[in-house]
């Protein structure tokens, strides 16, 4: 089963590639979220405000938006002072994603890891799956499409995350973040992208991806290697390169347009879903979705 | 000599219990501990961290080397201590004010109990009065800041200014890492120090600690 033409996930997305969406932590943060505040906290405390950045998104041309639900495990939340909220904040963000939606938009739930290190006996296995559990049990019963486990680096961790993933019934998108070694193509702990989509199909996910990172331009051997090793739908989403501090401001230096232009090589190593990370926003949508049309007319 | 050997053999392969052993076995020969520490340790942790700058060591790898070497510091600090020894230095860690994250700390914590510093990790969210704090009672040569977000950055420099108010700047050490960290920033706000990686972090504080 599966194929680079079944990058729908059984969801009726056309077939080719599907644009997503761009980072939401620093849109919020350009709307007022402050430094080490709670960004899921403002699903319950600024719903508004976060549906700006959901209907940003679908306004640029998104055909699958996230919700802002990257760190609503119970571990992170408990961190905040807000474990004993969990099931309300994922529940406001995938109906936040889902009004601004629509119709026609489908809705991706993100799913980050816990923060906690397997390795070193802060966490163990079964502890985490019933975090994820929790999470993902309430991010499906309001409706979302499918669910996007992000900016993993840990394959145990993210073994635990789609078993629990996959109890929902949805389908289950698997990306890690592969920014270490010399090569900079391993994840934290080592792993290869060959080793990471073999772990993460066998463990039970729809489509494998890779998130983050040091910028568009190393995603795209990543990308051919994931392509090499699976015919499942893949998921990349790049960062605007690394921030850099300039005038005490955070800058990212990647430019929408030379992101989309990068997009477009992405697409032929065998990205199935683009989009991008931290530092990118609905212009790099906007982008991309220009440079697609211009691609198929020319 | 052969315990030497099997120890930093060991401690390369994250073996917990044979590194426990052989160490035993030394001291037990009579081997004297200081002596363990240069010749078996100090170059088992530093080929760690070269095969880590090598791409041929990851995290798992680091943490199982750390973790071995840390069982062998619990039986032979007393010993040291007996010999008025001290331990290469004390630092204290934290995360600064603002940000949650601990998985990088926790790693440069991990290493630098394996190279043999005493750590003292005062967790995350970590208001500057509090590292004044823990300078000014508990004797800190060196103070490590983490921050994994870029928003919360500038609260190093914030930390800093506040050290400087409180007239220890000059008392301590300031190394400083993390995600979006680089040396340019770390040399901004007037750091000592600036560690891309956890193996790195080790070097850098002995450097600091003038050791």
């Amino acid at each position: 089963m599966g194929s680079a033409f079944m990058p729908t996930l059984s969801l009726n997305l056309p077939p080719g590639p599907v644009i997503t969406d761009g980072a939401w932590g620093t849109q919020l943060q350009a709307l007022g979220l402050g430094a080490g505040e709670c960004p899921d906290a403002w699903n319950l405390t600024h719903a508004g405000r976060v549906e700006i950045v959901a209907r940003a998104y679908v306004e640029a041309g998104s055909q699958v938006i996230l919700t802002n639900t990257f760190g609503a495990n119970r571990l992170r939340l408990a961190a905040h002072g807000l474990g004993d909220r969990t099931l309300e904040i994922n529940r406001a963000g995938a109906r936040i994603s889902r009004r601004a939606a629509g119709d026609r938009v489908k809705v991706f739930a993100s799913i980050g890891p816990t923060g906690r290190l397997l390795a070193t006996g802060e966490a163990n296995e079964v502890e985490l799956r019933a975090v994820f559990e929790e999470q993902a049990r309430a991010l499906a019963a309001e409706g979302v499409d499918a669910l996007l486990l992000e900016t993993f680096a840990d394959l145990d961790e993210i073994r635990a995350a789609i078993a629990a993933a996959k109890a929902t019934g949805l389908p289950v998108v698997a990306s890690l973040v592969f920014d270490s070694g010399p090569a900079r193509d391993r994840t934290m702990m080592g792993a290869t992208p060959e080793q990471a989509a073999a772990a993460v199909i066998a463990a039970g996910a729809d489509a494998v991806g890779a998130n983050c990172g040091n910028g568009i331009d190393g995603f795209i051997p990543i990308c051919r290697r994931l392509r090499a090793a699976t015919d499942r739908p893949l998921w990349l989403k790049a960062n605007a390169g690394l921030p850099e501090i300039v005038d005490g401001r955070v800058v990212y230096r990647t430019s929408p347009e030379y992101f989309a232009a990068r997009t477009l090589d992405l697409v032929k190593a065998g990205a199935t879903f683009v989009g991008g990370c931290c530092g990118t926003t609905p212009a790099f949508i906007t982008a991309i979705k220009q440079a697609m049309q211009a691609a198929k007319q020319g | 000599m052969a315990a030497f050997s099997q120890l930093r053999e060991a401690v390369l392969t994250g073996n917990a219990p044979a590194a426990v052993a052989a160490a035993r076995q030394a001291l037990d020969a009579g081997v004297d501990p200081v002596e363990l520490v240069n010749q078996a340790i100090s170059p088992a942790m530093e080929e760690v961290g070269r095969l880590y700058e090598a791409g041929e060591y990851f995290v798992p790898e680091l943490l199982l080397a750390a973790r071995a070497t840390k069982e062998v510091f619990l039986l032979i600090r007393p010993l040291l201590a007996q010999k008025d020894v001290q331990p290469a230095a004390r630092v204290v860690l934290g995360t600064v004010q603002g940000d949650l994250h601990d998985i990088g700390k926790n790693l440069v914590g991990a290493m630098l109990e394996g190279g043999g510093f005493e750590v003292i990790d005062l967790g995350v969210n970590v208001p500057p009065e509090k590292f004044v704090l823990a300078v000014e009672e508990k004797q800190v040569q060196i103070v490590g800041l983490s921050a994994l977000l870029t928003t919360t950055m500038p609260a190093m420099k914030k930390t800093l200014d506040v050290f400087r108010t409180a007239g220890i700047r000059g008392r301590v050490k300031v190394m400083i890492g993390g995600a979006p960290i680089t040396q340019t920033y770390a040399d901004s706000i007037g750091a000592d120090a600036y560690g891309a990686n956890a193996a790195a972090a080790v070097d850098i504080a002995r450097k600091l600690a003038g050791r």
